[in-house]
């Protein structure tokens, strides 16, 4: 599947905008995904493994909040999405 | 198809010949019409932040006939706004940014009556500005004023125009609308500071908030007209270096602190404290790391002394200026530390000192004894040593 990585996290994903892992869920992609690029630890899960309450995951347009959070399934073709808070408008 | 939001409004009022000609491309189509075309005139729309957003925005909203426009702002207009923020001009740098706009406004439609504060938003004040519009547009820059924001529009029943930027990334919403969700609902919590870079870290195209705020200008005509989609529930995300939009779905949190049916926040709270600002600046205290003057690297440099230069931005940044030496950006110092001398002296820099210090910070727990931050870096070089130095 497919994950989207945001602009502010790129420079933590070896400047990539999307990359593709081998997953059965959602909470697998994105183990890959950090397994991948250790540097997107921090900005994804904080200090005891879960993930960060301003780091929003979808999969394809559902928060995965909604869904079965991480324990979601995923199949090919499947789109995830990260999406942080900014707060930019100056 | 989703619900128009709706909104109460005063009586509409009556039109001069003036305006119905002036308003003529509105008024030939149904979606507006006349009653659209006196529903705008009757509108109040709050515009918090004059700059990047606000500008493109309330320009718009102006044109378009929006009776009454409040405007939100306390800075002054600085040269290196005028890449994005369109309702200031040249002439107007060292100008509040509130008579740079209300002038441009009035100049645009002198039918609108355009309302200033000039102010920061606060907790203190919000309720009181808030309370006269119907439709609060927030095009502010920071965390705290967010929350506050939306926390002040959920409380008075305001709908809350939502849109925010970052490099060539943009979020489009519209929140706290009835049975709609909040920016709680989508962010309970704000991120640590200094894990988001602000525009001014991280950069924005100039075009970016042009794109962002006309949406939230356009979502604001909709509310008002009563016409169309409004983005209740839906999170607009804009990639303008891809050109894709992509649209996510917003639920109302059910356990939402300000809008859920049990409401734990029932008045405006300290937003600093909440977005964690003031712990911030008592960790930049702690963290501090040791420095030199642009004035003692200068005189060391002149003497011939043995200085290790490290330049810790990107590499893009080399082509606008620098003082040279060997570059490291900051997120490959830990791979790349081993490139450097610890038994030398460094002298690590950047634009401002910033990202240069968080590098000694690093360098000094991997053991370097004698690594330094260049305080205020090239701005600081540029204004007190080499005036021909270029500032970005």
């Amino acid at each position: 599947m497919t994950v989207h990585i945001p602009t502010p996290l790129r420079p933590y994903a070896g400047k990539e905008a999307a990359i593709d892992v081998p997953a059965a869920t959602v909470g697998e992609a994105l183990s890959r995904l950090v397994e991948r690029h250790p540097d997107l630890r921090r900005h994804l899960y904080g200090e005891e493994g879960k993930l960060r309450s301003f780091v929003n995951v979808y999969l394809n347009d559902e928060d995965v909040r909604y869904l079965q959070r991480e324990a979601t399934p995923v199949k090919e073709g499947d789109a995830l999405s990260i999406v942080p808070s900014i707060a930019g408008g100056r | 198809m989703a619900k128009p939001a709706t909104l109460s409004m005063p009586p509409e009022p009556i039109l001069s010949n003036e305006e119905i000609l002036r308003y003529s491309r509105h008024l030939i189509m149904p979606e507006v019409g006349m009653e659209g075309q006196q529903r705008l005139k009757a509108a109040r729309v709050l515009c918090v932040g004059a700059g990047g957003l606000g500008s493109p925005l309330a320009l718009y909203l102006a044109a378009a006939g929006v009776g009454t426009l409040g405007l939100v702002d306390f800075d002054v207009v600085d040269v290196t706004n005028l890449q994005r923020q369109i309702i200031h001009s040249t002439a107007d740098i060292g100008r509040k940014k509130l008579d740079s706009a209300a002038e441009r406004l009035r100049g645009v439609n002198p039918h609108v009556d355009v309302r200033t504060f000039e102010t920061r938003l606060t907790s203190d004040n919000a309720l009181q500005i808030v309370r006269d519009f119907d439709i609060v547009v927030d095009g502010t820059d920071n965390f705290p004023t967010r929350y506050l924001v939306n926390d002040a529009c959920v409380l008075t029943g305001k709908l809350n125009v939502y849109g925010s930027i970052f490099r060539f990334e943009g979020q489009v919403s519209v929140f706290a609308a009835k049975d709609g969700p909040c920016y709680r609902c989508l962010y309970p919590e704000p991120p640590p500071p200094g894990l988001v870079p602000s525009c001014a870290e991280g950069g924005v195209l100039g075009i970016l908030p042009g794109l962002v705020g006309v949406m939230q200008a356009t979502e604001a005509v909709k509310l008002i007209l009563g016409r169309g989609e409004p983005l209740v529930g839906r999170l607009l995300l804009v990639d303008a270096l891809g050109m894709r939009f992509r649209e996510l779905k917003l639920r109302k949190n059910p356990e939402c602190p300000v809008c859920g049916p049990r409401p734990t926040i029932t008045r405006l709270v300290d937003y600093e404290e909440f977005c964690g600002v003031r712990g911030e600046e008592a960790q930049a205290e702690a963290g501090r790391v040791p420095e030199i003057q642009v004035e003692e690297l200068k005189r060391r440099l002149d003497a011939g002394e043995d200085v290790f230069l490290l330049d810790v931005r990107e590499p893009h940044e080399v082509a606008i200026c620098g003082l040279g030496g060997h570059l490291i950006p900051l997120g490959d110092i830990p791979k790349r530390a081993h490139e450097l001398d610890s038994s030398r002296p460094i002298v690590a820099y950047c634009r401002s000192g910033m990202r240069s210090a968080k590098a000694v910070a690093f360098l000094r727990q991997a053991g370097f004894r004698k690594v330094r931050n260049l305080a205020g870096g090239i701005l600081a070089w540029a204004d007190r040593i080499d005036r021909s130095m270029p500032k970005y």
